[in-house]
């Protein structure tokens, strides 16, 4: 089975933050919520550098163990979704997750979060597939629509790649060989070392 | 005579011959010597050049190297969190990848939940083998008269604060380990209906929680302060095991000052924890949220754990020490028995809540 993966390539990351955009738009993401963000490393200096990063995920999702009701699951893809009927807004998800993906709508006192939001790689949730309440909770499912997901689509440069790991380790590797320098698979190794 | 001259001559040429043979053995030898010096000179000239370039090739190397290393820096800055600049808003957005939340992770899943769990049955174990064994300490005979040990304010108190907590701990609890133990039997969606009261639950509820520990504690830090003879009673083991003889106690035992103690810093711990976690609005990072929640599991297990021992010695380990703190008044023989230095205070002086523990104790509310 295909494993979804994100790999962005800082070489080419323009910092244009279109990814950001495109995922708010299509999903909807409410107010406060980003589920995509581009960061830039050494920001004016030489060497500087941008990598747009959202939930990565992960093989051995860190989320998935620490969840109290264990609302999220994996689906065949590969892709780390949960269940916000569940979700009770503890933001263990968001101690634990390396990349930072778990986002909270509100944050109050008493610890209300409101339900957990994150990344989905267009793929939705648990509901039936691009329903009314599956596009209100989680956005819209592209992968069931057989497209991926759109931040990588959308990206100019095509710095943010999206799909099945193999494929898109293969993209990389071949632009690596043309242009020389060290691969560097941002996160992959956080994110899928127990793949 | 020309036999005679030849033969000189032919001498004269074998000299010559050998003479030559010489020099040219010389030169060859001298040339030989001469000749690998002069490549030496043409060698060390092209050592030179290849010096020239050496060293041009480990700058060109130490550049890449350097480069390289700027690299392995920098996405060892990325790995390790270093912040940089983003343009979306949010709580450290700007922190690509945090390992401390594997750590975060271990922590509660290892020394929190197994061992926790571990020991929260140990010690259930442990008192209900305890009490096979040894039973309940009887109060063998009541003298009718009764002395006022619990004023009605400690009493509110205490209860008012005992039931929070164990509605917290059951509600913490089912946080930390409702997955493992009651999700099992309940199904997903039950479980998590009830995790979505739980928690709520346990965050209102620790307000008034907070407020009940403070107001209980606070009046009987007196009585807590450890004496000489508690040593005694400890190292009698409080009676339990030995029941011949009477350890010494006062108005509270060694054994209560212990639990008031663990209480007292667990408690601290506890609010302390339990206050960052309950404000994540004011922005705390999540190191510091990581931290918070591993000290107030901790505190909280723990704590739960000796409240265990607290309930258990309250209630069916001692006959006559619960209606101490549901009415107020116990029995003579019981405060004989369990605290015979406050007891003998009490007979002394006539007021009971007046003369063993001091005014500002609280008065007592049944004369
Ligand atoms: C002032 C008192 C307290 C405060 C402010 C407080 C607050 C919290 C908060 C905010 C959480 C995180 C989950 C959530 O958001 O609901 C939590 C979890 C927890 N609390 Fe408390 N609490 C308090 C008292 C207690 C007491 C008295 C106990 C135990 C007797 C306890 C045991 C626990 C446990 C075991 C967890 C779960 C940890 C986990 O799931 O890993 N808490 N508490
Ligand atoms: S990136 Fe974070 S939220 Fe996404 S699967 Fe990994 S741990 Fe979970
Ligand atoms: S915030 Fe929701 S999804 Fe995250 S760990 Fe808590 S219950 Fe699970």
């Amino acid at each position: 089975m295909a494993k979804m993966k994100f790999l962005c390539d800082s070489e080419r990351c323009i910092e244009c933050n279109g990814c950001v955009t495109a995922c708010k738009n299509e999903h909807e993401v409410p107010w406060g919520v980003n589920r995509r963000r581009v960061v830039t490393l050494d920001d004016g200096a030489p060497g500087e550098s941008s990598i747009s990063v959202a939930c990565m995920h992960c093989s051995d999702a860190p989320c998935a163990a620490v969840c109290p009701v264990d609302c999220f699951y994996t689906t065949d893809d590969g892709i780390v979704l949960h269940d916000k009927d569940l979700c009770i807004g503890c933001g263990y998800c968001f101690y634990a997750c390396p990349f930072g993906a778990p986002q909270y709508p509100q944050k109050e006192a008493f610890g209300i979060r409101g339900k957990m939001d994150k990344c989905t790689f267009c793929a939705g949730g648990p509901e039936s597939d691009n329903s009314e309440t599956e596009y209100e909770k989680y956005g819209r499912n592209r992968i069931a629509e057989g497209k991926l997901p759109l931040c990588a689509e959308m990206c100019a440069t095509k710095a943010l790649l999206a799909g099945d790991g193999d494929m898109v380790a293969d993209i990389y590797r071949e632009r690596v060989l043309k242009r020389g320098g060290r691969p560097q698979t941002w996160g992959w190794e956080t994110a899928y070392k127990q793949a | 005579m020309t036999v005679e001259r030849t033969q000189p001559g032919t001498e004269g040429r074998k000299q010559r011959k050998l003479r030559r043979a010489l020099w040219t053995v010389a030169l060859v030898l001298g040339l030989s010597m001469v000749l690998p010096l002069t490549g030496m000179l043409l060698t060390s000239d092209t050592t030179g050049q290849a010096l020239a370039q050496q060293q041009q090739a480990q700058e060109e190397a130490a550049a890449v190297a350097k480069e390289e290393q700027q690299r392995r820096d920098f996405w060892r800055a990325a790995r390790e969190g270093t912040a940089g600049y983003t343009a979306v808003s949010g709580q450290e957005t700007n922190v690509l990848i945090q390992s401390e939340g594997e750590v975060w992770r271990a922590v509660r899943e290892g020394p929190i939940m197994r061992y926790g769990g571990i020991g929260l049955l140990a010690v259930l174990g442990a008192i209900i083998l305890f009490h096979l064994i040894a039973g309940t300490v009887k109060l063998e005979q009541r003298s009718g008269r009764t002395i006022t040990r619990w004023t009605l304010f400690e009493r509110v108190i205490h209860w008012y604060t005992a039931i929070l907590f164990i509605i917290l701990g059951i509600t913490g609890l089912s946080l930390l380990f409702g997955r493992t133990v009651m999700m099992p039997w309940m199904g997903k969606e039950a479980f998590a209906a009830f995790a979505n009261v739980a928690k709520p639950v346990h965050d209102w509820l620790a307000v008034p929680f907070a407020v009940g520990l403070v107001l209980m504690m606070v009046p009987w830090i007196k009585e807590s302060l450890p004496k000489a003879y508690d040593f005694a009673w400890l190292k009698m083991g409080g009676g339990y095991f030995d029941r011949s003889k009477h350890p010494p106690a006062g108005f509270v035992n060694a054994g209560e000052k212990i639990w008031y103690w663990l209480l007292f810093f667990g408690g601290i711990v506890l609010l302390v924890s339990g206050f960052f976690l309950l404000f994540p609005n004011f922005g705390w990072e999540r190191g510091t949220m990581q931290l918070a929640h591993i000290a107030h599991a901790v505190s909280g297990v723990a704590l739960i754990a000796f409240s265990l021992g607290h309930m258990y010695l309250g209630t069916l380990g001692n006959q006559g020490t619960l209606e101490g703190m549901i009415s107020g008044e116990v029995d003579e023989l019981w405060a004989k028995a369990h605290h015979n230095l406050w007891y003998e205070e009490v007979m002394k002086h006539g007021n009971p809540k007046e003369a063993s523990r001091g005014a500002g104790a609280g008065q007592p509310l049944t004369t």
